[in-house]
């Protein structure tokens, strides 16, 4: 501190003061003294305060390089502000299932371009980067490095190894631009739901693309997106459904889980899929969500809403019953039943035989205004509500007379996507109250929306005609036991190019509930054009391809889900389950 | 290094033996960093405005060495030739300045420069050291108590030097002129109501510059609103620190400098910052803090008044400058135009320091009068 110590005064030697006699110099001298000792007390205050203005700047330089320092520029290069404000955009809201699990996120990367003015040999360069990046040709390189720009992307997403491999050339002229990239950890699981985002984080497809103004939000990117899907029971279905396509040489494949009291959708898989990483790889077959944009003639599975419906508007009772022993024929239209009974079926034996005959019958009883009024309660013939922009429209008949009603009620003349099923068939099992489905995860707590679309009782009927068709008809392949799984298959023939059936090509359809006796969810499986193959004996129908795997699924997310097992043989199931006016002795004698 | 003689009765032998070695050491220091941060920073900007890499870089170097030249030649006088020297450049400078308002150059709005051939030149950089010494030289004959009206004739120069500067206009200057004039008044004596009185017109002149010019007001408005996003210097300046951390990204290494348009001059201590780290930032504080407080510690030992007033006043105003640029860079104080002295490219106002400085060393130099060389 010897900068600030004040020296001592040194004493002048010899000065006029000290001479007797000059009063004048004295008193000059006296003066000029005096504003010496002034000057120099005032000289300490600009010490002072110099002194506190330094200390202040270290203060604060302190501050701003160590503790401000910790994070990393928000620019790490130069680069222009068109650049900048792109890439604040980038900016997205993570999303997650229903558990918290990660579905989409961000993650910093880095891109590489260059000023191709700064670049000394390009030719070189070029060759160099090939090297490292082998999937840019050095020719292309080299074109873009010799141009007059002074920004050219080179490549974008870098991996952190391509990085230090570029880095490593130390070719001058060359920069990375830090980005955010949209990742998808599950990688294809869930594309069909998630879509994908083009490479400058715009949502293109899926909830990325229906929430693309909310995910960008920037008051929202912190708190993440939260599905209704259960990546756990996505990964089940998509697994089994995979299975099963590739078991039966099938072309596709799908399959939705629906919490039927809530209508959030557990799953929501369309095979073939892609990876979201690479949708410039994908193929026009696998961009294609079967569930929501595919309309199809969903089969037999529609007589499970054909039976609620004769139930529901009082036409026939649990007593009633058609005679099913001839085919009927109209107009150009021949109905037959595939599995024959030829005779007299009850309700319950048309629904668990699956008898077109019997369906027709009791349709027609009902008639087509009722049956189209009916359909649009059920949300049949329009366009199914869903946070997806990939959303099909039902293909409703413009003439809807005798031989429509007759033809929907087993399933053809009408196309529907196969979330429009499995919504209407939720509402059929949990009381009658028909849930809109969605992807998002409902508050816990909340009454889901949703409106009374048939009697309590005739839902309390349809669950027990399904456990039937899963215990004694067509469906027997997707029971579990301990689950009490209720179903309904549906083949339906797909139309060909000359606007005929295909016998050939099916589409074949399951759609299941459990358990039965308190139902909660909803599995739907579809396969697309399966082949029959020996351990099916050639067959390629629901009740052989989707059937089963509808009952490997439900085996394995039932205990997921927290379902409790139970004994399906208990004498109190058996009663509250008990359908009268089936004789299924005939049946038992002729597998036999 | 020239070695001389104890007993080498030169002019140069007698300057090396009496002037303040520490003193020119510290600014040779300073012309040092200077040096290297031109290099780190200059070329970024050379590069986005179309000029050669080291534009810049030779430049600074050209006029170091008539800087050079200015601050030793101008060291070697004695005070009565300092003050001679003083207001004969006084003169010269203030004429030069009523000529920027009929063959100045207009830039960005204010008409400050004269071209002088290829050279354009700022008089009022001249006029700020040499109307600080001519002050201290009518302070100190004012306190002799012959009854010389000194502060009434300095308190007139300085509202006519204000005058012109306001009006060409260059605001940050006048502040500087004012602020060291202020100093010097006070140190010579004033009467302490008056300090509190004319502290008071200071702050209202800085209101009424707030009122009257309207980039000044914006500077301002930017400065106090923390919300505003606006002041783009300023936040990629302070990226820089925060991102230089404790040892600096490196030399070249820096990213502050490709986007700042003054990263060369207004803001290299930003750049320093970034590529060098906190320690070379405080190393840099440092020598400036040496420089002000050893100045002022020895004139706690000067005898003679107008030495006193003068060197403090030159003194004050290096001080001032170097704390108003850190200041802005660290965002505690409003953006101004003001350069860091040694440090910043500026080619014509590098002699104008030169010389200011030589005033100084040649006013702290040992005189037998204020008794043992320490």
């Amino acid at each position: 501190m010897a900068l600030f110590r004040r020296q001592p005064k040194p004493k002048p030697p010899c000065t006029p003061a000290d001479i007797p006699g000059a009063p004048t110099m004295v008193r000059l001298e006296g003066a000029a003294k005096q504003a010496l000792e002034v000057s120099r007390g005032r000289l300490v205050i600009g010490i002072g305060l110099f002194s506190l203005a330094f200390l202040l700047v270290a203060g604060r330089l302190v501050e701003l390089t160590v503790l401000r320092g910790a994070t990393e520029p928000v620019i790490a290069r130069g680069i222009d502000s068109e650049l900048v404000a792109k890439t604040s955009l980038m900016e997205r809201q993570p999303i997650v299932d229903r558990n918290g699990n990660i579905l989409a996120t961000n993650l910093k990367i880095a891109s590489l371009y260059a000023d191709p003015r700064k670049v000394l040999n390009a030719q070189h360069a070029a060759t160099q980067l090939a090297q490292v990046l082998p999937e840019l040709s050095a020719g292309e390189i080299q074109a873009k490095l010799n141009s007059e720009k002074s920004f050219v992307w080179l490549k974008r997403g870098l991996t952190p190894r391509e990085q230090y491999e570029v880095n490593r050339l130390g070719i001058p002229g060359l920069y990375f631009h830090s980005e955010q990239r949209r990742v998808y950890p599950q990688g294809p699981l869930a594309v069909h739901v998630l879509g994908y985002t083009d490479i400058d984080g715009k949502g293109i497809s899926g909830i990325e693309q229906y929430f693309d103004e909310q995910l960008r939000d920037p008051s929202r990117t912190g708190d993440p997106l939260e599905l209704s899907i259960d990546i756990r029971v996505q990964h089940i279905v998509r697994d089994e459904i995979a299975k099963a396509v590739e078991f039966f040489n099938a072309i596709g494949g799908g399959g939705i889980v629906l919490d039927i009291h809530t209508g959030e959708v557990l799953s929501l898989v369309s095979l073939p899929d892609f990876d979201p990483a690479a949708p410039g790889t994908a193929t026009k077959e696998s961009l294609f969500n079967r569930i929501t944009l595919g309309v199809y003639e969903m089969g037999s599975t529609m007589k499970t809403l054909n039976t609620a419906m004769a139930l529901d508007y009082g036409t026939v009772k649990l007593s009633s019953g058609y005679d099913a022993s001839h085919p009927i024929q109209i107009s150009r239209f021949r109905i037959r039943d595939d599995h024959p009974k030829n005779r007299w079926l009850s309700v319950p034996e048309i629904f668990m035989y699956s008898s077109n005959i019997g369906s027709a019958k009791m349709a027609v009883d009902v008639g087509p205004e009722r049956q189209r009024e009916f359909m649009m309660r059920m949300g049949m013939l329009t366009k199914p509500t869903i946070e997806l922009p990939e959303v099909g429209a039902p293909l409703v008949p413009r003439n809807w007379k005798t031989v429509e009603t007759m033809t929907i009620s087993f399933g053809h003349g009408l196309s529907v996507t196969p979330l429009q099923l499995a919504t209407a068939t939720a509402a059929i099992i949990n009381g009658g109250v028909l849930h809109p489905p969605t992807l998002i995860k409902r508050p816990p707590g909340l009454p889901a929306p949703g409106r009374q679309v048939i009697r309590r009782e005739v839902s309390d009927i349809m669950r027990k005609l399904m456990l039937l068709v899963v215990e004694d008809g067509t469906g027997k392949k997707a029971g579990v036991d301990g689950y009490l799984v209720g179903g309904k298959t549906g083949s339906s023939e797909k139309v060909n190019d000359r606007g005929g059936y295909n016998r050939k090509a099916n589409f074949n359809t399951f759609v299941a509930g459990f358990p039965m006796h308190n139902p909660r969810y909803i599995v739907q499986v579809m396969i697309d054009e399966p082949k029959g193959n020996k351990s099916t004996f050639g067959f390629a129908t629901a009740g052989w391809t989707a059937a089963p795997a509808a009952g490997r699924i439900i085996s394995r997310i039932a205990p997921l889900l927290g379902v409790p097992p139970v004994d399906e043989n208990s004498p109190a199931i058996r009663q509250a389950m008990y359908v009268p006016y089936v004789q299924t002795q005939e049946k038992k004698l002729a597998s036999q | 290094m020239i070695t001389f003689s104890r007993t080498d009765n030169s002019v140069l032998g007698r300057w090396w033996w009496t002037v303040d070695r520490w003193l020119l050491v510290a600014i040779a220091v300073l012309i040092a960093i200077g040096t290297v941060l031109t290099l780190a920073a200059s070329p970024a900007v050379a590069n986005r405005i179309g000029l050669a890499s080291f534009h810049f870089v030779q430049r600074q170097i050209v006029f170091l060495v008539p800087a050079l030249l200015i601050m030793i030649g101008t060291s070697l006088l004695d005070p009565v030739g300092i003050r001679r020297v003083a207001a004969i450049t006084f003169l010269g400078a203030m004429a030069g300045v009523c000529l920027t308002f009929f063959v100045g150059m207009e830039v960005k709005g204010a008409h400050r420069w004269i071209s002088f051939g290829g050279l354009s030149v700022q008089p009022s950089e001249f006029v700020k050291p040499a109307f600080a010494v001519v002050s201290a030289w009518l302070f100190a004959e004012w306190r002799k108590g012959t009854g010389f009206p000194g502060w009434a004739i300095s308190t007139g120069l300085c509202a006519m030097v204000v005058g012109l500067l306001l009006l060409q206009p260059d605001v940050g200057m006048a502040a500087v002129v004012s602020v060291v004039w202020l100093a010097q008044f006070f140190i010579a004596g004033l009467p302490i109501v008056l300090v509190l009185a004319l502290g008071a017109l200071g702050l209202a002149g800085i209101f009424g510059a707030y009122l009257i010019f309207p980039h000044v007001a914006s500077r301002i408005d930017k400065f106090l609103d923390p919300a505003n996003k606006e002041n783009y210097q300023i936040e990629r300046a302070m990226e820089a620190f925060a991102s230089g951390g404790i040892w600096g990204r490196g030399p070249g290494d820096g990213a502050v400098k490709n986007v700042l348009p003054d990263a060369h001059t207004d803001f290299i201590f930003a750049v320093a910052g970034e590529e060098f780290g906190l320690l070379a930032c405080l190393f840099i504080v440092g020598v400036f803090a040496f420089i002000v407080l050893r100045c002022f510690s020895r004139l706690m030992t000067e005898n003679n008044l107008f030495v006193l007033l003068a060197a403090a006043g030159l003194t004050t105003q290096f001080g001032l400058q170097a704390v108003v640029n850190i200041g802005v860079n660290l965002h505690l104080l409003p953006t101004k135009g003001m350069t860091l002295p040694f440090i910043s490219y500026g080619g014509s106002s590098l002699l104008a320091l030169a010389f200011a400085m030589g005033m100084l060393l040649a006013l702290t130099r040992w005189r037998p009068e204020n008794g043992v060389v320490r």
